[in-house]
């Protein structure tokens, strides 16, 4: 892995703003650095990257990352983001949201962004509970286990966030995991470069909140875990079903080439002879005059 | 005046034309009537000039997506009814907050819930201005002629620009989609404002800065400031504060940009007030008709004058005081169960005895009705 400090830094609040409000040991700082130094990679400008966030323990990623930050009500990120996405065409638009956020209160419009296949990534931020409010079952608590308003184990079934994502039309779909943090800033990196709706679900832990509940240790530990149970995609398909009993997949698990939103609405607009707002707008003025 | 310039229009249209002519360049929007054929106007012009619209998922998406489209620059507006109107309330709240410009069509049909769909109400008054929660101080207007829906679509705009507030709009079923003559003013008639810039560098910008006219400049995306935006209440940075100092500083920052300002903000139009003893306050819909009924009434001799207030929130409190100066009466008509009586009540008083006339069965108050009113207090 690179130099981290060096690298996230120009993407980062790092004077102003921290020390964060994580829970030493939360996945969600992991997940920032793998989505930082995948805009690194890409030698990205952050003024043009807008981060829209929702409301949660995840949400507060928009504090500290020095772009365009949109801090969102819950569950409305990708709403807000798709406004963004229209009046800025040429804004590389990120949406950053935990799994009550994503797919609870803002399931809607999660599969509405994904069948309109609109050029936002949505780093999906699954630690299976709601971190902020303490510890209630989501839609992504597995069956049976535990959240404060789960007290006798969850009696739901979780999404499949893959499915969802699939079924209602994204163009891309990777999962990953706060342990694989290597593996997770190459899917980050080519979910960005994806054009259309792409999701990262990152498998990550709330050992504060859910791990206490039930029982499953340290952060440490947590993510011990998660070493131990993720099968990549790749080598998933030479496993017998007794192998992957229990297990979870990750790595790229849907990419594909659907035309995306906003180049079709450029389309109509070219159509009916007007002039297109991506076209006048040219990617990353330079201001470097007056930045410090 | 071109003769060319003179349209027979319903008030959705001549709504959506008026935002056309304020420059909006951004709808989002969710089927619902009385309002739809404000998004289908619009759906129809705004990519031929390079705008956008969209079709949400629904209402609160609506309403989002009209607010990040704002944030990063765009002239933005939506429209709904009752319904969808209850919807927004939350991200409402967050434009309240974070102070952005946008303009939000209101066509009311009756309430509570689904309601009547086709029927005339006035019954989201005091949702208008209290709907969502906490302490803000909306700007809403309302519409009592197909003209005004078009000459209100650019001046909530406008307004909204200015003190970097949502703008309501509010229109009801029988103006939506009444059909009236209307002139439409040429492009260099309309004057437009538009939201104050930062002019220091990016350094130095503070979103929420604190400036003596309350207002702080807006950047918009893409244009080299980088900042950070949040519901939370938040310091001049834009980031969350717990401080009590601060928290007050952003609560009166809301406040003061329109109390100080209800001289620019409110409008309202009035007619023979001269020597009335009683006044009858109409707005919207109702204002037509009670127009009616103070001219029959005063063909009869009743000394009585008309008191309009184009905008509701913040109400026209001076000018009403002035009105009922040397009145002893005032008859408030409104399509609800009495809602902006209310706000008469409270600004009227005890000096001046306050009756309202309201009906609140889908159908429009006739001139009888009021002229009656106006006949009992005699
Ligand atoms: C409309 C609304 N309902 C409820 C809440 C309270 N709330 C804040 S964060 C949150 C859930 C957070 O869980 P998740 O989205 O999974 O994110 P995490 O904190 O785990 O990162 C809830 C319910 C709210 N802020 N707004
Ligand atoms: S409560 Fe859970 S999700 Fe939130 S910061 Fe702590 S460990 Fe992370």
């Amino acid at each position: 892995m690179a130099v981290p400090s060096t690298i996230i830094y120009q993407y980062l609040r790092s004077k102003k703003k921290f020390p964060h409000v994580w829970c030493p040991g939360c996945g969600i700082g992991i997940t920032m650095g793998a989505l930082l130094r995948a805009l690194a990679d890409l030698e990205v400008d952050k003024n043009d990257v807008a981060m829209v966030a929702g409301i949660g323990c995840t949400g507060r990623m928009s504090v500290y990352c020095d772009f365009h930050t949109l801090h969102t009500t819950h569950g409305r990120a990708l709403a807000f983001a798709t406004g963004v996405k229209l009046a800025k065409p040429n804004m590389r638009v990120i949406a950053v949201s935990g799994d009550g956020d994503a797919l609870a209160i803002g399931g809607n419009h999660f599969i509405h962004a994904a069948r309109r296949n609109i050029d936002i990534t949505l780093i999906l931020v699954n630690n299976k509970t709601y971190g902020m409010t303490g510890g209630q079952y989501s839609p992504t608590t597995p069956s049976g286990k535990f959240g404060s308003t789960a007290p006798y184990g969850n009696v739901e079934y979780p999404f499949d966030v893959f499915e969802l994502a699939k079924g209602a039309g994204a163009n891309y779909f990777a999962r990953g995991t706060v342990y694989h943090a290597t593996l997770l800033q190459v899917l980050m990196k080519k979910a960005l470069e994806k054009k259309g709706f792409s999701v990262v679900e990152v498998i990550s832990n709330c050992h504060t909140l859910y791990g206490r509940l039930n029982r499953e240790g340290s952060a440490v530990k947590m993510i011990e875990w998660m070493n131990e149970n993720a099968v990549n995609v790749k080598v998933a398909s030479k496993k017998t079903p007794e192998e992957l009993e229990g297990k979870f997949l990750i790595g790229e698990m849907l990419n594909i080439d659907r035309p995306e939103y906003c180049e079709r609405y450029e389309q109509l607009i070219e159509r009916l002879g007007g002039k297109s707002k991506a076209q006048n707008e040219a990617r990353s003025p330079q201001h470097e005059a007056v930045e410090q | 005046m071109s003769k060319n310039n003179i349209r027979l229009m319903q008030g959705n249209e001549a709504c959506a034309s008026g935002a056309l002519a304020a420059g909006v360049s951004f709808f989002g929007g969710y089927p619902i009537t009385p309002s739809t054929e404000i998004a289908e106007l619009l759906a129809r012009e705004l990519p031929k000039n390079g705008g956008h619209f969209i079709q949400m998922e629904d209402e609160i998406a609506s309403i989002a997506a009209v607010i990040g489209a704002s944030v990063a620059g765009a002239k933005s507006m939506t429209a709904t009814s009752g319904p969808g109107f209850s919807l927004m309330q939350e991200n409402l709240g967050y434009a309240y907050m974070t102070e952005v410009p946008c303009v939000v069509v209101n066509v009311q049909r009756g309430g509570p819930s689904t309601g009547l769909p086709t029927k005339v109400s006035q019954s989201d008054t005091m949702q208008a201005k209290w709907g969502t929660h906490g302490d803000y101080f909306p700007i809403v207007l309302s519409a009592s002629s197909v003209q005004e829906c078009f000459d209100m679509s650019v001046r909530a705009f406008n307004l909204s620009e200015k003190y970097h507030s949502p703008v309501i709009l509010l229109l009801d079923e029988v103006l939506g989609h009444m059909r009236e003559k209307i002139r439409i003013p040429e492009k260099d008639e309309v004057q437009l404002i538009e939201r104050c810039k930062p002019t220091v560098p990016p350094e130095w910008f503070q979103p929420f800065e604190l400036t003596p006219t309350h207002i702080s400049p807006m950047a918009g995306y893409g244009n080299g400031y980088r900042f950070h935006y949040t519901g939370l209440t938040h310091d001049p940075f834009g980031f969350p504060t717990g401080k009590p100092s601060e928290i007050r500083e952003k609560l009166d920052k809301l406040m003061l940009k329109i109390t100080q300002n209800v001289d620019d903000i409110c409008t309202h139009k009035e007619e023979f007030l001269e020597d009335s003893h009683i006044v009858v306050i109409a707005y919207g819909i109702t204002a037509r008709v009670a127009q009616q009924a103070v001219r029959i009434a005063r063909h009869r001799r009743f000394k009585v004058g008309l008191f309009q207030p184009e905008t509701i929130w913040p109400f026209p409190e001076k000018a009403l005081k002035r009105a009922l100066e040397h009145a002893d009466l005032a008859i408030v008509a409104e399509l609800n169960q009495g809602q902006l009586i209310h706000e008469v009540s409270r600004i009227a008083r005890s000096k001046v005895k306050v009756q309202g006339v309201f009906r609140y069965d889908g159908e429009i108050m006739t001139p009888t009705e009021i002229v009656n009113k106006i006949r009992e207090a005699n």
